[in-house]
């Protein structure tokens, strides 16, 4: 059997990360809810504020410990698939991991210990602070593996080493290599994109709990500030993401190209797809768009073209289809949350929202759009980035392990389906069991 | 001083950390079925309850660091015991998720299931780190490029499964005396006697490791004979393992029992490291590598031990102030697993 050693380890670094990063934004988002929930409770002695909170933290022990479980494997799985990348990198890459595990990762772990299960052991203020330490802690872990993966994307702060499978980056500048050009948007980029997630969920269940007519103090309270969240991150991310596609544009003009669906550079100002269809094979876009208005967001001006993939080489060109979908999924979900979060926040000021169910039932179910658009989002990243591992660097083709035949991909690949598969079930199915049972009101009443 | 050499002996102390930390954890899980009913297994899990995940971060951060500071070994260990990590990466999810979900559901059958697959994935994690430990002392069949040339079969020889065995009991040993601090009434009783139990078994796996490495293993106790000094640390392993003994036997000075079964692990993990040293990985084709080979450059060392410096005392005090906090008998409260 000749199997494909390259494609088996992309699928299943595929695979594990995107089952992975279910979870961390989760942490981060609804870390920080809990955060704004807690202060305003400290603040004002509110007791539906606490319990929303305690009921948070029941939701997000489960969650994190699943992240992190999935989240070793990861870190595992540079070394075990993907050896001749690990060599190359490992000077630049190595030391924002090992930042992420020295900085962050104990700041959350310590803390969540606290969070979840020091509600009687120690002061309101110092379970705050801990909270507040959780939240910290898993932005500061989002912060750094950013920072590794953006290095990839645009690399500085380096120089090359020796030739071939011999090839190494070794670091210049450790700062460089932290504000790589597309370190800074990408990381706030991906933390709106996990507010969205903590916003949407918390609004969720609450809007859930409405419906039913349940825990209505606690549901109030969460729908409110699931909405207000919901909308600042959305028109944050608005500016974010015009930031970040302009940071592409300028730096890896390829990705750009296949996000945009760009075959050939227009003569004059070039158009934006809203949607439509890519034909790899006739190289052609087929959609619904605006005239010159790519140019308009890149250039600030209708005339200027965007390089199309025309002026990249052949052999270093992008696959299209799928980050052109991906991508034009992930900003079709973040106009819809932005519309959603807004409806919501009109609502809510109005005071109508409580009770207008059809808005509601939007909520319940618009939990998975900033799930959907940040794994989308990723794709179009990552594959937008082929075929370098390391942008003009390092060929995906070349960075996987030598010494690793394809059968043994080919077992682990299957393995980790079948675990994650049965890890996704689980997770489901407790995170469901804890909010159908809901917060505990304190004189039991629903 | 030689950065390489003081990352060398870093990346030896985040894993004796670690061995500790987590061994407590993993030895706990392996003992978990000496509770019997509903609320002694509910003691038996809020006794690490709190605690796991942080203390499984030193693994984690482990990683990164050999990452950073030896990317060839990194990349030439993990790529060359591919399958061996995966498992590892399975057992070690199998344990989490194990704790997270036991108490999830009413269900006896449920209940029970996450119970053994509690033990299980606790006992292979423990096994596997063994068989990894055994497989780098004796050598891994690993080519000039890093290619692994044997067979997976290889890696579970004999001198790496005794290892597994050796490392599996002194967990069981160290979870004893963890729970010995935690626990009261007749379940201590119980756990203490199963803590003597894997102690003798320690104790005779500990022998036929010792053998095996004379034979098998000659360059292990090189450095004993040019550094007689070194002697002390088996001494001193073997003196912790006397009260431990006197610890679980008499049920007295708990404290010191889990210093002492603690003082073990760090014994064993520091005679590895003088074994080890000043290779990362040995290979039965003659293609070992030592520090200086697998290291990353000055710079990212530098880099390192600066974010080290200030990463340390926060870390340290994190661990502290998260075990004071939970400190004492295991009491069952609203959030308990």
């Amino acid at each position: 059997m000749d199997l494909d050693v390259v494609a088996l380890s992309r699928a299943q670094f595929a695979l594990t990360v995107m089952f992975h990063y279910l979870f961390p934004p989760l942490s981060i988002g609804l870390s920080l809810a809990m955060v704004i929930a807690e202060g305003i409770a400290l603040r004002t002695g509110d007791r539906h504020w606490e319990q929303l909170v305690r009921f948070c933290s029941k939701l997000f022990a489960v969650n994190f410990a699943i992240g992190v479980a999935t989240g070793i494997v990861m870190e595992f799985e540079f070394g075990t698939n993907w050896a001749t990348y690990s060599r190359f990198v490992g000077d630049v890459f190595g030391s924002a991991l090992a930042a992420e595990g020295i900085f962050a990762f104990f700041l959350e772990s310590g803390f969540l210990a606290i969070l979840v299960f020091g509600w009687d052991r120690v002061s309101p203020r110092v379970h705050f602070l801990s909270t507040l330490m959780v939240f910290l802690g898993s932005s500061f872990s989002a912060t750094w593996i950013v920072i590794a993966n953006s290095w990839q994307h645009t690399p500085a702060g380096f120089h090359v080493e020796g030739e071939g499978a011999m090839a190494r980056a070794r670091i210049d500048d450790f700062w460089a290599m932290v504000f790589n050009p597309s370190a800074m948007p990408r990381l706030t980029h991906v933390l709106l994109g996990s507010f969205l997630v903590g916003a949407f969920f918390v609004a969720s269940v609450s809007a859930y709990y409405l419906l039913r007519g349940r825990h209505r103090e606690v549901a109030e309270r969460g729908l409110g500030l699931g909405v207000v969240m919901a909308l600042v991150s959305s028109i944050a991310m608005l500016l974010s993401g015009h930031h970040q596609a302009n940071v592409v544009a300028d730096f890896t003009p390829a990705k750009l190209a296949a996000f945009e669906g760009l075959y050939e550079t227009t003569e004059g100002g070039t158009g934006l797809y809203v949607m439509g269809w890519v034909d790899e094979d006739a190289r052609e876009v087929t959609g619904l768009e605006i005239p010159g208005l790519l140019s308009l967001l890149v250039h600030d001006d209708l005339e200027t073209p965007v390089p199309g993939l025309d002026q990249i080489d052949d052999d270093e060109e992008p696959p299209v289809l799928v980050p052109f979908l991906t991508y034009h999924l992930m900003v079709a979900l973040g106009m819809a949350m932005l519309g959603l979060s807004a409806l919501g926040a009109l609502l809510l000021w109005r005071r109508r929202l409580f009770a207008t169910p059809w808005l509601l039932r939007a909520f319940v179910v618009a939990v998975l759009f900033p799930y959907v658009a940040n794994q989308a989002g990723w794709v179009a990243s990552e594959v937008g980035r082929q075929p370098w591992v390391v942008y003009g660097l390092l060929r995906t083709r070349d960075a996987v392990s030598a010494s690793v035949p394809g059968e043994q991909v080919l077992t682990s690949i299957v393995l980790f389906s079948l675990v994650y598969l049965g890890l996704g079930a689980v997770w489901l199915f407790v995170m469901n069991e804890k909010i159908q049972h809901g917060p505990d009101d304190e004189q039991g009443a629903h | 001083m030689d950065l390489a050499v003081f990352w060398y002996v870093a990346l030896g102390v985040l894993l004796t950390v670690y061995a500790v930390l987590d061994g407590f954890d993993l030895g706990v899980g392996i003992l978990h079925l000496v509770a019997r009913d509903d609320r002694e297994r509910r003691l038996s899990l809020n006794a690490i309850g709190p605690l796991w995940d942080g203390n499984e971060v030193w693994l984690v951060t482990f990683g990164g660091a050999l990452f950073a500071a030896f990317p060839e070994a990194y990349a030439t260990i993990l790529s060359a015991l591919y399958l061996p990590f995966v498992l590892l990466l399975f057992f070690l999810i199998g344990r989490a998720v194990s704790i997270e979900l036991r108490s999830k559901h009413a269900s006896p059958i449920w209940r029970a299931y996450w119970d053994v697959s509690f033990m299980l994935a606790s006992g292979l994690c423990v096994l596997v780190f063994g068989v990894f430990a055994g497989n780098l002392l004796v050598g891994i069949p690993v080519d000039a490029e890093g290619r692994f040339v044997g067979a997976t079969t290889d890696l579970f020889g004999p001198y790496p499964a005794t290892v597994g065995a050796m490392a599996v009991a002194l967990a069981a040993v160290h979870g004893a005396t963890f729970l010995q601090l935690k626990l009261e009434g007749d379940l201590v009783v119980r756990v203490r006697r199963a803590g003597l139990v894997a102690l003798t078994l320690f104790l005779a796996l500990v022998v036929a490791v010792t053998v095996q490495s004379l034979v098998l293993v000659p360059r292990a106790l090189a450095p004993l004979t040019a550094h007689p000094l070194l002697v002390l640390l088996p001494l001193f392993g073997a003196a912790a393992t006397l009260v431990v003994l006197r610890s679980l036997a008499t049920g007295t000075s708990p404290r010191w029992g889990f210093a002492a079964s603690s003082a073990v692990i760090v014994s064993l993990t520091a005679l590895f490291g003088v074994a080890m040293f000043p290779h990362l990985l040995y290979s039965t084709e003659g293609a070992h590598l030592d520090l200086w080979q697998a290291s990353s450059s000055v710079a990212t060392l530098r880099t390192m031990s600066i974010i080290a410096l200030i990463g340390s005392p926060l870390i340290v005090s994190y661990t502290v102030i998260v075990h004071r906090v939970f400190a004492g008998r295991v009491k069952l409260g609203k959030y308990s697993y």
